[in-house]
């Protein structure tokens, strides 16, 4: 973790915590014991195979209720948290890069038939080659699934976000599966400190599922998995779209009343020194801490700078995004993941599209870094800031260009 | 969070849809007329039907019309036209049900036999 006094300040809270050392899937596997989901069922695979082992743990030391399912796969894994959620369960799983891909017909059918199940998918490359290290291709490739995504950028952030998932996802506004996502390694093999609220208190925060029907209820018989033909099934898809346009106001109003119970507060996004700044970078996930130092570093060279770090990436805070960015000069988009042939960038493309309908629009340039697990070091990032503070209008600056690759 | 009542009698809208299309109340099907996909109509003869059940356990959609025991009919609103009656009523040397062409749902008369159907 970045130690700088944004951080510290996170630190201090109302509610009495334990500071305890975590890895960001011990973080993970922390606010699950917490949570105390009526099922997980879950398959492990590098680097989210820690949060299996340690729930595994927890539910043979008998310090949780729940149904564990060790499940033969991720598709299984998936398709028994849904059976579970159908029947008005609280379902919880987790998983990674080649898991999430085997998982990807069940995240539509999640998110069609609204199951708000909660997965913690820790980010890996997708094969191939086979790399086990950190990069969103698997988050980003399934980020029209129809999950609210959200980012984060350290173990702390990842207990929080997780307890907070429960509660997006259950609104009754939203009722949509919730991936909360950190770095592979990064982020889940490192051991930082994470301030854990007392059991009772989380509990209370996240609360009793009740679910509007339940499978096994034989006085009220209910239908799920229903067939919908051409006369039905765009007003079905409609209203789920909805639900996602709806979650973005109820991630900001959960982020604050985690605050108030924490300390911590969370939103859609974290700016870092932006209103004073000229030059910009947006970035996601454990990248925003090495950004947020070169920034400091970059200012103390003479350079303006300024972080946006998106925490949620669905539903993406377009006005949230534009207003941060409106007024700044040149802003760069650190993706880390790419999408071949497409305009650009999973995030480079959907921050353009955010400054559109602007008034006025900063130059905008992207950036694929990281794939695989590489370096995005301070230096370079300082550099990238120097790049922006230089770059003029028409100076032949590619719009898109890989960064940390030799070319 | 209630569950709504499902819209039968108009075209549904965005705002009725409810939580992943759950279904609230059982017997939904039965507004649901099927007999308009037929290309071929089973026909019906009680004077052969030894009412033997094996075509009502056999048919998917709950088509075949039975009362105190008997055999009395075929429900053309729902009958797809597969054709697994006809292929499994076991009579001989003549079935009781056989399938003929034209399916066009135009009421119960249709699917019996001595009607000239």
């Amino acid at each position: 973790m970045i130690d700088t006094q944004t951080d510290a300040a996170r630190h201090q809270a109302p509610a009495k915590s334990t500071p305890k050392g975590l890895t960001g899937d011990g973080a993970a596997a922390e606010a699950m014991r917490q949570i105390d989901p009526d099922v997980v069922a879950a398959y492990p695979i590098t680097p989210q195979t820690e949060i299996v082992e340690r729930f595994a743990e927890f539910v043979a030391d008998g310090l949780v209720n729940t149904e564990f399912v060790a499940v033969e796969s991720e598709h299984s894994a998936l398709s028994a948290c849904c059976g579970a959620a159908a029947a008005g369960a609280r379902a919880i799983t987790c998983t990674a890069s080649q898991g999430l891909m085997l998982m990807h017909e069940i995240l539509f059918i999640t998110a069609g038939q609204r199951l708000p199940i909660v997965m913690a998918v820790v980010n890996r490359n997708i094969s191939a080659p086979i790399n086990i290290h950190a990069d969103h291709s698997d988050t980003m490739a399934s980020r029209d699934c129809g999950w609210v995504q959200l980012y984060c950028q350290d173990a702390q952030e990842v207990y929080d976000s997780t307890i907070q998932a429960v509660r997006i996802a259950e609104h009754p506004d939203v009722m949509l599966p919730v991936m909360v996502c950190l770095d592979g390694f990064i982020t889940s093999h490192d051991m930082e400190r994470v301030d854990v609220l007392p059991d009772e208190v989380v509990k209370q925060f996240v609360g009793e599922y009740k679910a509007a029907y339940n499978l096994l209820d034989t006085e009220n018989p209910v239908t799920v998995g229903i067939l919908a033909g051409p006369p039905h099934l765009f007003e079905h898809k409609v209203a789920q779209y909805q639900a996602m346009q709806r979650s973005a106001r109820v991630i900001a109003e959960i982020g604050q009343e985690f605050g108030e119970l924490s300390g911590r507060s969370y939103d859609l996004v974290e700016p870092y020194r932006m209103d004073d700044a000229e030059v910009a970078i947006v970035v996601m996930s454990t990248a925003a801490g090495t950004t947020r130092v070169a920034v400091d570093r970059a200012r103390a060279q003479g350079v303006k700078a300024g972080l946006l770090r998106v925490r949620s990436f669905r539903p993406f805070p377009m006005d949230e995004v534009a207003a941060q960015l409106l007024g700044k000069r040149v802003v760069a988009v650190f993706d880390r993941a790419a999408a071949p042939g497409a305009a650009g960038a999973p995030l480079f493309s959907d921050v353009r599209t955010a400054l559109y309908d602007q008034p006025s629009r900063p130059r905008v340039l992207g950036y694929v870094f990281g794939l695989g697990g590489r370096d995005l070091t301070v230096d370079m990032t300082v550099e990238v800031f120097e790049q922006l503070a230089a770059s003029q209008a028409a100076d032949g600056v590619p719009t898109r260009q890989y960064l940390g690759v030799r070319e | 969070m209630a569950i709504k009542k499902p819209v039968i009698d108009r075209p549904l809208t965005v705002g009725d849809v409810e939580i992943g299309g759950a279904m609230p109340s059982d017997g939904n099907s039965a507004t649901y007329i099927t007999g308009t996909w037929r290309t071929e109509r089973p026909a019906f003869d009680p004077s052969i039907c030894t009412s033997c059940l094996i075509c009502w356990v056999s048919c998917p959609d709950s088509s075949i019309l039975v009362k105190n025991g008997k055999v009395v009919g075929i429900d053309a609103k729902h009958c797809k036209g597969c054709g697994i009656c006809a292929k499994e009523c076991p009579t001989k040397p003549v079935k009781a049900i056989v399938m003929l062409p034209g399916g066009v749902y135009q009421g119960n008369e249709m699917f019996d036999r001595r009607a000239g159907a």
